[in-house]
């Protein structure tokens, strides 16, 4: 049977790859050849992972150098010459192995104040909002979002401005400022603006790149960009 | 620094990069033109002097340069060395006043 | 842990390399541009010195980098304006084709002028 050499991150931010040889298997996923590890090789390997069906956001690593969800990469599609390297999501602390410390990129959702506020209780009616109106649309392109983290880890602005809000939060942002209902825009768009926010984006487009529900924060951001420069020349913070 | 003024300097660099966008344009075509038979001073200042139209594009061209390169300067400086606050900020204003000193001064030289 | 050039190797990163390399380097070249034009304060005869010494071919060549320099940069700073001024989605790396195309094309006019 054919046989994968697979090198996996073992240790925290210091620490080094070891070798493994995991058999080769039809439609297999970059996540079983870790559970394979886990189970079969050493059980003291840690990672992360929880759906297996690309909707929870848990698996994302960087394989082969390139922040993926596992449960959802063949390994088909990345295995070089019979070889995988497995590692953490870069651009957040490693807490063992595979697994890394996602408190910061969460933390930075609140400070882009990425929670939906509403004006109206249990007792008003719902609020219309026609499918097809502009908003709507502009919501919809970025609402798809799994928090998985690949496009901070991917992010370099991330890596060189350790206070910038990264890409995930910034287009959470976007689709709120989109939200007819939400009634938080002027703190928000406040919160997301200027250096640590959507100002400091280079259009890498890196995010956009590695997203792998192909959303396209860069879009994202470039929109709150132009909203929030607006707020600014209005003098609205 | 505060937020406000971190924003309008992005809104200062955007602007100033759709001046310099036709500036620039300019300026190659001229470039290209220009080289066709060897620069000379003669050729040049006999552009230049004494055209107000040319001293007043190049004016213009001078000020957003002076705005547009030293707000760039400050993000890779930033990015690159990690270094932010205040002591940036003085750094890349003199910058910005130095850039549009010397410009304003070349571009007087070749007027008069 | 860090990303290394896997993570970075596509046209958009590449974009932004070109687009920071000419911009510090342009910058850094603009004192020196403006002090040579300033030598025309001491009449003619000032900036045609200048001029002859440029005629050296290591100088030509450097003219020809920078004319380079100056049109990717103003190439690849329009499609930033595109990109974050209008509605987008999949035709950016037309845009990046375009950038690159009208780049060489300016430097090969240069260079053609020059000889």
């Amino acid at each position: 049977m054919a046989t994968l050499r697979v090198s996996v991150w073992r240790g925290q931010e210091s620490g080094r790859f070891q070798e493994f040889e995991v058999p080769r298997q039809e439609s297999q996923s970059v996540l079983d050849v870790v559970t394979h590890i886990q189970r079969a090789l050493d059980p003291t390997l840690a990672y992360r992972f929880s759906c297996r069906v690309g909707m929870c956001g848990s698996c994302a690593m960087t394989v082969n150098g390139r922040a993926r969800w596992t449960c959802r990469t063949h390994v088909d599609k990345v295995a070089v010459d019979g070889r995988l390297e497995i590692a953490p999501l870069s651009n957040l602390p490693v807490v063992k192995d595979l697994v890394t410390d996602m408190t910061l990129f969460f933390d930075k959702w609140a400070r882009a104040r990425g929670r939906f506020r509403g004006a109206r209780t249990r007792r008003d009616d719902f609020e219309r909002v026609p499918p097809d109106s502009a908003a709507r649309r502009l919501a919809d392109a970025a609402i798809e979002c799994i928090g998985c983290g690949v496009c901070y880890s991917a992010c370099d602005v991330v890596a060189w401005n350790p206070d910038y809000l990264g890409p995930a939060a910034l287009n959470r942002a976007w689709t709120l400022v989109n939200d007819a209902r939400d009634t938080d825009n002027r703190a928000r768009l406040a919160a997301v603006a200027g250096d640590a926010g959507c100002h400091a984006c280079h259009t890498h487009m890196s995010c956009s790149e590695r997203c792998p529900k192909q959303l396209s924060p860069t879009a994202s951001i470039a929109g709150l960009k132009r909203a929030t420069a607006l707020a600014a020349l209005k003098g609205e913070f | 620094m505060n937020v406000r003024t971190q924003v309008l300097l992005w809104a200062a660099q955007r602007v100033s990069a759709a001046v310099l966008a036709v500036c620039v344009l300019v300026h190659l075509v001229t470039i290209i033109y220009a080289v066709r038979n060897g620069l000379s001073a003669a050729e040049i200042l006999g552009r230049t002097r004494g055209n107000a139209a040319w001293a007043a594009f190049y004016v213009l061209f001078v000020a957003a340069v002076a705005v547009h390169a030293p707000i760039g300067l400050r993000s890779a400086l930033a990015e690159s060395f990690n270094w932010r606050g205040r002591g940036l900020d003085i750094a890349v204003l003199a910058l910005a006043v130095a850039l549009a000193v010397l410009g304003l001064r070349a571009v007087y030289a070749v007027f008069t | 842990m860090k990303n290394d050039f896997r993570a970075r190797n596509h046209p958009a990163y590449w974009a932004f390399i070109v687009h920071r390399v000419s911009g510090v380097a342009l910058a850094l070249f603009l004192p020196l541009h403006f002090w040579a034009l300033g030598q025309a304060l001491h009449g003619e005869a000032g900036l045609e010195s200048f001029l002859r010494w440029s005629d050296q071919p290591t100088v030509k060549l450097a003219e020809v980098a920078l004319v380079l320099l100056l049109a990717a940069h103003l190439t690849g700073g329009l499609r930033l304006l595109a990109l974050e001024f209008l509605a987008w989605r999949d035709w950016h790396k037309t845009l990046l084709a375009l950038a690159a195309g009208i780049t060489a094309a300016a430097g090969l006019a240069f260079l053609l002028n020059l000889t």
